[in-house]
C-alpha cells in the first residue's frame, strides 16, 4: 500500500477499501486472543480454512481472525456475519458441521449456541447474549471486527480519522481542551484527569518531551490492557499520536510486559504498518507541521512496581524499577529528566473516541465525576467470566448478575474484590453502589485498573487479605521501610491467623502497621497496600475473630483449620477417594465404609473433590472435633437395593 | 552462550546502556538463564558496572542466575486463579516434581516458578509450560499435563 500523503488521500484509501468489501458477504470471525489460543483457536482456524475450501466456499465466504471478544470462558468463539450467529467453545471437529449447516442449509448449529444457565433459553445472535447485551462496547468494540494485524481492517472501521481531524482541524490546545471537557480520567488506577496531565506536560519547559503507553498490566485478575493491545493496537497507537501532537512530543514508548508475547507481536505489526503508510515517522499525513514521531517498544521484565509511573520510567532508562518521590511529577521531570506524559493503554484507546465524537458525546455517558465507559475483567466465582465494558455509573449488582449471570453452583455471593492488590472487598450490602472512581473509593475499595474478582461463600476473607499482603510483600521494591518491613510483619501475623495461631491483640497490631504504611510509604504501592486488609476487616470482622478465637475458618478454606471426614451414613464404599489419596490416609475396602485417618491426612482435599456428588459423603469441618470413626463391626454396607 | 552472539544482541540495540534490560531479556530468552560470563561481557560492552547489572538481574523476576530445566513450569497465582484453587495446583506440581518455586530438579527436567498473573483469568487456575497455557485445571488434569513432558 502506498504512503498516505494527505487527509484526502486517507479518505480515498478508505473508500477504496470499503468499495471492495461487501457488507452482505458472509464472514466467519474467530476470536484469536490469548485465552482462545489456550483453548485451541489455532486448530479451529486451520479447520475453517480447510473446510471452506473442501466444501467449495472459497471466495464466497471471508474468514477473519480477530482479537479478544471478551467472553473468554466460552472460547474459542466463532461469529458469522452479517447475521452475527455466535458459536461458543468450538472445537476443530465442529467446523465441518458449522460450515455445511450454516452456509449450506442456512441453519444454525443448535448445540453450539449460547444457553442461558439460569433460564435454559437458547440464544442465536451474539448481541442478544445477556453477557453482551448489557454492555456498552465503545473502546473494546473494534476488537471483534478487525484482524489486529490488518491496517486495512482498521481503516475500514474509520481508523485514523481522529488523528487526521486533530492534525488538520484542531490546534494542540484545542485537542487538550477537548480531552479536558470530556473529563477523561486515567484508566490505570489513580483516575487523574488525562487532559490536565497533558496540559502540564505541554506547558513544561523543554524542547524534548516524551509520551509513554503503560502496558505493564500487573494487577492480578485484570487483563483488559492485554486484550486491547492484542486485539486493536492501532487504536492505542492512534490515541498516542494524538496525545503526542497535543503535548508537543516527538518520541514515544510502549512499555509492555514480556508476559504478553502476542500483544508485543501485534503491536510490532501495527507500528510497521503505520510507518509504511506514513502514519508514523516524519511529516505524518503530510501535515506540514514540524511533527515526526518515533516510537519504541520496551519489554517489562517482571516487576509489579513498574506499573507505577516513576518506577516505569526508571525501568525505561534501563535501571531497577524503584519509584522516585513526587513532585517533581513526570509531566515536569520524567524520562531522562525531561517532561513525560504517561497514560495507561485504555486511557490512550479512549482518545480517538473523544476526538471523533466530541467531548460532549463522551461526557454524556457516566456519572458526574467519572465519564465514559470502563472495561472490567469479571473473573473468579462467576458464571460468565470475561472482559466487560460498561458505562460508568452502572451498579455492581448489574455487572455481576445481569452481565455475569450470577454465581455458579448455586453458591452464595460473598464479596467482589476490585482495584487489584491495592483495592478492597465490597460486600453484598453495597452491591447497589455505582461504579466510578470516587464511588468505589467511598465503598472502601477503588477502581484500580479494572479487575473485578467475584468471591463466593467458599472464599475465606482472611485468606484473601493474606494473599494480597503476600503478593505485595513479594513485589515491594524494598526502597522504603514501612512497606518493606511493615508488610512483612503483616504477612507474618496474617499467616499465623490462617494457621490457627492467631492471638489476642493481632488485629490491633495489624491496624497499627497499616496506618504506618499508609502514612509513610513513598509510592502508591505501599500507601495502598493495607487496603485489602482494612476493607476485609471492615466488612468481615467476624471471620477474623472466628479464626483467632475459635480457631475456625467459616468458609472452610484455610487448610490448617479444617478436617476432612467421611459421613458413614452416606459413604457407598466406591473406593474412589481411597485410590486418589496421596497420603494413604483412607482405610476401606469393597462394601466397607471408608474412614480417614486424621493422623495421616494432609488435608489435600482430593477425596472431597473425587467423591461423586450424588453421594456427597466427604465433608469439610472446621472449629469442631472430628466425629469418632464408626466401630469396625458397623462398617459393612449391605447393598440389597442396588441392582447388579 | 558465546560472546559473538552476545555482541550481536548488544549491537541490535546500538550498544546503548539504556537497553540493558532489553539485552538481558534477549539473553535470558535464548539461553534460559544468565551465566556470569555473559553478564561480564554485557558489563564490558555497555560500560555498566557489574554490580548494577546484578541489581537488575535480581530485581526483575524474568531473570535467572542459575540454569533452568528443560521445561519451565509457571503456575499463575493471580487473584482469579487463587480463588479457583491455584494453591492446590501448586501443591500437586510440588508433590509430583519434588521441587518448590524457584527450584530446578536434579535431572534438569522441570523448573518451577509461580507468577502473579498471566492474564488468562477466565481460564483459572492456569499453568504455563514452555509458553503453552493450560487452563481450568483440576488436580487430575494437572497430573496428566505434567506427565506429558519428558
Amino acid at each position: 500500500m502506498p504512503r498516505i500523503e494527505s487527509p484526502a488521500d486517507l479518505e480515498t484509501l478508505r473508500k477504496d477499501i470499503l468499495s471492495k468489501r461487501d457488507a452482505e458477504k458472509r464472514c466467519i470471525t474467530l476470536c484469536s486472543g490469548t485465552a482462545c489460543h489456550a483453548t485451541g483457536s489455532k486448530e479451529v482456524a486451520a479447520a475453517i480454512e480447510r473446510e471452506t475450501e473442501t466444501q467449495g466456499f472459497t471466495g464466497k465466504v471471508d474468514f477473519r481472525r480477530t482479537g479478544c471478544h471478551g467472553f473468554c470462558e466460552k472460547g474459542p468463539i466463532i461469529v458469522i456475519h452479517p447475521e452475527e450467529i455466535c458459536y461458543l467453545q468450538v472445537t476443530p471437529e465442529d467446523v465441518p458441521e458449522i460450515i455445511s449447516q450454516t452456509f449450506g442449509e442456512k441453519k444454525a448449529v443448535d448445540r453450539l449456541l449460547y444457553v442461558d444457565a439460569n433460564t435454559g433459553e437458547q440464544v442465536t445472535r451474539e448481541p442478544d447474549i445477556p453477557f453482551y447485551k448489557n454492555q456498552e462496547r465503545l473502546v473494546f468494540g473494534p476488537n471483534k471486527l478487525i484482524n489486529p494485524t490488518s491496517v486495512e481492517d482498521y481503516l475500514a472501521i474509520g481508523g485514523y480519522r481522529a488523528l487526521s481531524k486533530a492534525l488538520f482541524e484542531m490546534t494542540p490546545e484545542q485537542v487538550i481542551e477537548e480531552v479536558q471537557q470530556a473529563k477523561l480520567r486515567g484508566r490505570g488506577g489513580a483516575g487523574f484527569p488525562a487532559g490536565k496531565k497533558w496540559e502540564l506536560a505541554r506547558r513544561a519547559p523543554g524542547d524534548i518531551k516524551y509520551v509513554v503507553v503503560n502496558c505493564d498490566e500487573g494487577d492480578p485478575g485484570a487483563y483488559m490492557d492485554r486484550s486491547l493491545m492484542e486485539g486493536n493496537p492501532f487504536g492505542v497507537l492512534e490515541g498516542l499520536l494524538i496525545g503526542a501532537y497535543a503535548i508537543g512530543s516527538h518520541e514515544g514508548y510502549f512499555y509492555v510486559r514480556q508476559e504478553y508475547p502476542l500483544a508485543l507481536e501485534n503491536l510490532g505489526v501495527a507500528i510497521e504498518h503505520a510507518k509504511e503508510h506514513g502514519l508514523l515517522g516524519k511529516d505524518i499525513l503530510g501535515s506540514g507541521f514540524d511533527f515526526d514521531f518515533d516510537v519504541k517498544v520496551h519489554r517489562g521484565a517482571g516487576a509489579f512496581v513498574c506499573g507505577e509511573e516513576t518506577a516505569l520510567l526508571m525501568s525505561l532508562e534501563g535501571k531497577a524499577g524503584e519509584p522516585r518521590p513526587r513532585p517533581p511529577y513526570p509531566a515536569v521531570r520524567g524520562l531522562w529528566d525531561r517532561p513525560t506524559n504517561i497514560n495507561n493503554v485504555e486511557t490512550w484507546a479512549n482518545v480517538p473516541l473523544i476526538i471523533n465524537g466530541g467531548a460532549e458525546a463522551f461526557a454524556a455517558i457516566g456519572t458526574e465525576e467519572s465519564k465514559g465507559t470502563k472495561i472490567f475483567s469479571l473473573v473468579g466465582k462467576i458464571n460468565n467470566t470475561g472482559l466487560v465494558e460498561v458505562p460508568m455509573g452502572i451498579t455492581l449488582r448489574d455487572i455481576i448478575y445481569k452481565i455475569g449471570g450470577g454465581i455458579p453452583g448455586g453458591k452464595k455471593f460473598k464479596a467482589v474484590q476490585t482495584g487489584g492488590p491495592s483495592g478492597g472487598c465490597i460486600p453484598e450490602e453495597l452491591l447497589d453502589s455505582e461504579v466510578g472512581f470516587d464511588e468505589l473509593t467511598r465503598a472502601g475499595s477503588m477502581m484500580g485498573s479494572g479487575g473485578m474478582i467475584v468471591m463466593d461463600e467458599d472464599t475465606c476473607m482472611v485468606d484473601v487479605a493474606r494473599y494480597f499482603i503476600d503478593f505485595l510483600t513479594d513485589e515491594s521494591c524494598g526502597k522504603c521501610l514501612p512497606c518493606r518491613e511493615g508488610l512483612r510483619q503483616m504477612h507474618k501475623i496474617l499467616n499465623r491467623i490462617t494457621k490457627g495461631q492467631g492471638e489476642e491483640g493481632d488485629l490491633e497490631l495489624l491496624e497499627e502497621l497499616s496506618e504506618t504504611a499508609v502514612e509513610a510509604s513513598l509510592c502508591a504501592l505501599g500507601k495502598t497496600a493495607p487496603n485489602p486488609f482494612r476493607s476485609t476487616l471492615r466488612y468481615f470482622r467476624d471471620e477474623y475473630e472466628a479464626h483467632i478465637h475459635e480457631k475456625m475458618c467459616p468458609a472452610l478454606s484455610c487448610k490448617d483449620l479444617i478436617s476432612y471426614y467421611i459421613d458413614p451414613a452416606k459413604c457407598q464404599a466406591c473406593m474412589l477417594c481411597l485410590k486418589k489419596c496421596p497420603a494413604d490416609a483412607i482405610d476401606g475396602a469393597k462394601k466397607t465404609i471408608h474412614i480417614i485417618d486424621q493422623e495421616k491426612c494432609t488435608n489435600c482435599g482430593n477425596c472431597f473433590e473425587v467423591c461423586p456428588s450424588r453421594f456427597g459423603a466427604v465433608k469439610k469441618i472446621s472449629g469442631e472435633a472430628v466425629p469418632a470413626p464408626v466401630p469396625q463391626k458397623e462398617r459393612a454396607i449391605s447393598k440389597a437395593s442396588k441392582s447388579k | 552462550m558465546d560472546n559473538d552472539r552476545i555482541d550481536q544482541i548488544i549491537d541490535g540495540h546500538d550498544g546503548e546502556a539504556s537497553a540493558l534490560i532489553q539485552v538481558l531479556l534477549e539473553i535470558q530468552s535464548e539461553h534460559h538463564w544468565l551465566p556470569k560470563e555473559a553478564l561480564e561481557r554485557v558489563s564490558e560492552r555497555l560500560d555498566v558496572p557489574l554490580g548494577r547489572i546484578q541489581h537488575i538481574a535480581t530485581f526483575y523476576k524474568a531473570f535467572s542466575l542459575v540454569p533452568k530445566g528443560r521445561h519451565e513450569v509457571h503456575i499463575c497465582m493471580g487473584t482469579a486463579c487463587h480463588v479457583r484453587g491455584a494453591s492446590r495446583v501448586l501443591d500437586t506440581v510440588q508433590d509430583l516434581t519434588g521441587i518448590r518455586p524457584g527450584e530446578t530438579d536434579l535431572d534438569m527436567k522441570f523448573s518451577l516458578e509461580t507468577v502473579n498473573c498471566l492474564g488468562c483469568c477466565a481460564l483459572g487456575p492456569v499453568m504455563e509450560i514452555n509458553g503453552k497455557t493450560h487452563g481450568k485445571l483440576s488436580i487430575a488434569e494437572t497430573e496428566d499435563v505434567l506427565k506429558g513432558y519428558d
